[in-house]
């Protein structure tokens, strides 16, 4: 397995957020940030999928529906490749606490799902150190399907796993695919040491504990602007 | 048709051909097909009875030249061909273009961008082609991409794994070229060299026809590496095109033939 970020000597840290759609990941991840910030450490938020120049490529297969599992799988892997290149890598150089909403796990839970063999994903990926820490947003099925609907008013295709021909009824289809890419999530929580948080309870308790969690394992001090005292 | 009055010289140096011995096209033996590592999910490689040609080379060795021949002759002579090349998938190729003028990716995104191109061809024009039976003629295929990501220091095994996606072709050539004379066939033909096809991007000087030079003998050492693993035929591209094309033609022959090259 890859060393983390940490253990290869970098300066900066990076915490990655993980969990299947409507799980409240990103809401969570929004407001670590602020927080980190107000507490003055210098924070970076990286986004799955989102790449300048990688991003129209994604949007036109999607939209064209000319995404195969081989080509969803890599394209999100070139789209990633250029984030960690050009922004992850020197910001945590330079001792930045880089923030990621989704990494690696993603693809490995979604590529696989989608039937691209386990082995090559994680391999193509292997160019990519470890978090130092990834938080697990565990949610019930129910309750993300009903955040995602309430949110609004379409499933999107592939979020929907439509793709994959699971059911010709989209809300049908979401629930299958979601479930197995819960599945996946799981089965690699242990391996990857995800800190699972439960994701059924508000929004200001997750909140609460993620905060914990990170002053427990992170001296901020140490990711505030040199020379800068706050 | 009247031939009492040959319009070219072409056929009246030619004796007049009998029709009837050509009327019959042979069908290719089926050779067994296999992906290099687990292939595209749900594609039976036992299932693609065209064959699968790539010729193989930098710019200015010839290749488009040759294809654009074999194309003819391929067709003149019964079969029924598509072409593909590097960058001309519908989902990345606009982006790809875009990329390489700005100089903006690192050698991963660029590399793993090459692949997306690729594997989106693959599943969406050569397999189906394949499938149907078409003989598919690559202008270059995973092996440049390969050569080029090994000179920007990217790791042999990744890259095995990462195009464990492709198919292996019935022949692959590889049109070998001296630097010298690649260099002098660019000028010919643009009277300029390219950035890319220079390695500007690795720093190895600043002056372009240095750098050319230095760029191209590094992908044939790459390429005598992956001849190893690879096994294509290695042709001396420093030839004439006729010269060239004669050996191709008797390789590609054998394989109309008996389905495989040797």
């Amino acid at each position: 397995m890859n060393a983390t970020f940490g253990e290869a000597g970098f300066p900066g840290r990076l915490i990655a957020v993980e969990g299947i759609d409507g799980s409240g990941k990103s809401t969570q991840v929004r407001l670590l940030r602020k927080w980190l910030e107000r507490q003055g450490a210098r924070v970076y938020l990286s986004e799955w999928n989102s790449s300048e120049i990688v991003k129209s490529a994604t949007k036109r297969g999607k939209e064209s529906n000319l995404l195969t599992p081989t080509t969803f799988s890599l394209i999100h892997a070139t789209d990633f490749a250029d984030r960690y290149e050009r922004h992850l890598v020197p910001l945590l150089k330079a001792g930045y606490l880089v923030l990621c909403d989704r990494y690696v796990f993603t693809a490995f839970a979604r590529d696989v799902v989608r039937g691209c063999p386990l082995s090559w994903v994680r391999k193509i990926y292997g160019f990519a150190h470890l978090p130092d820490l990834t938080f697990f947003f565990r949610t019930s099925l129910e309750v993300s399907l009903r955040r995602i609907l309430d949110g609004r008013q379409k499933l999107k295709y592939f979020e929907a796993g439509m793709d994959l021909r699971l059911s010709n009824d989209i809300y049908e289809s979401y629930r299958i695919f979601q479930g197995r890419l819960l599945e996946q999530y799981l089965a690699m929580s242990g391996e990857f040491g995800f800190r699972v948080i439960d994701a059924n309870r508000p929004v200001e308790v997750q909140q609460s504990e993620v905060r914990k969690i990170v002053v427990d394992q992170f001296d901020l001090e140490n990711y505030r602007m040199p020379g800068l005292s706050l | 048709m009247s031939r009492t009055a040959p319009k070219s010289k072409r056929t009246r140096s030619k004796p007049r051909r009998d029709a009837s011995k050509e009327v019959s096209v042979p069908l290719p033996p089926p050779t067994p097909k296999r992906f290099y590592g687990h292939g595209i999910p749900g594609v039976d490689p036992a299932s693609l009875a065209g064959k699968l040609i790539v010729v193989e080379g930098a710019d200015g060795s010839g290749r488009s030249t040759q294809i654009a021949r074999l194309v003819s002759w391929l067709e003149g002579e019964g079969h029924p061909i598509v072409q593909v090349g590097l960058k001309r998938s519908t989902l990345v190729s606009p982006e790809l273009e875009q990329a390489k003028k700005g100089n903006i990716l690192s050698r991963t995104t660029l590399s793993l961008f090459y692949a997306t191109d690729f594997a989106d061809q693959l599943e969406n024009v050569i397999l189906p082609a394949l499938k149907a039976g078409f003989m598919v003629l690559a202008d270059r295929y995973i092996y440049t991409l390969m050569a080029r990501d090994l000179v920007r220091g990217m790791d042999l095994k990744w890259l095995k794994n990462l195009y464990g996606i492709a198919l292996e072709p019935d022949a692959v050539f590889y049109l070998q070229v001296s630097p010298e004379i690649l260099v002098q066939r660019n000028f010919m033909k643009n009277q300029a060299l390219d950035y890319w096809e220079s390695g500007m991007d690795l720093g190895l000087s600043r002056d372009m026809f240095e750098s050319f030079k230095l760029y191209q003998a590094r992908i044939i050492e790459k390429f005598q590496l992956l001849q190893k693993t690879y096994r294509f035929t290695i042709v001396n591209g420093d030839r004439s095109a006729e010269e060239i094309n004669r050996e191709l033609r008797a390789r590609i022959g054998k394989i109309l033939l008996r389905g495989k090259q040797d």
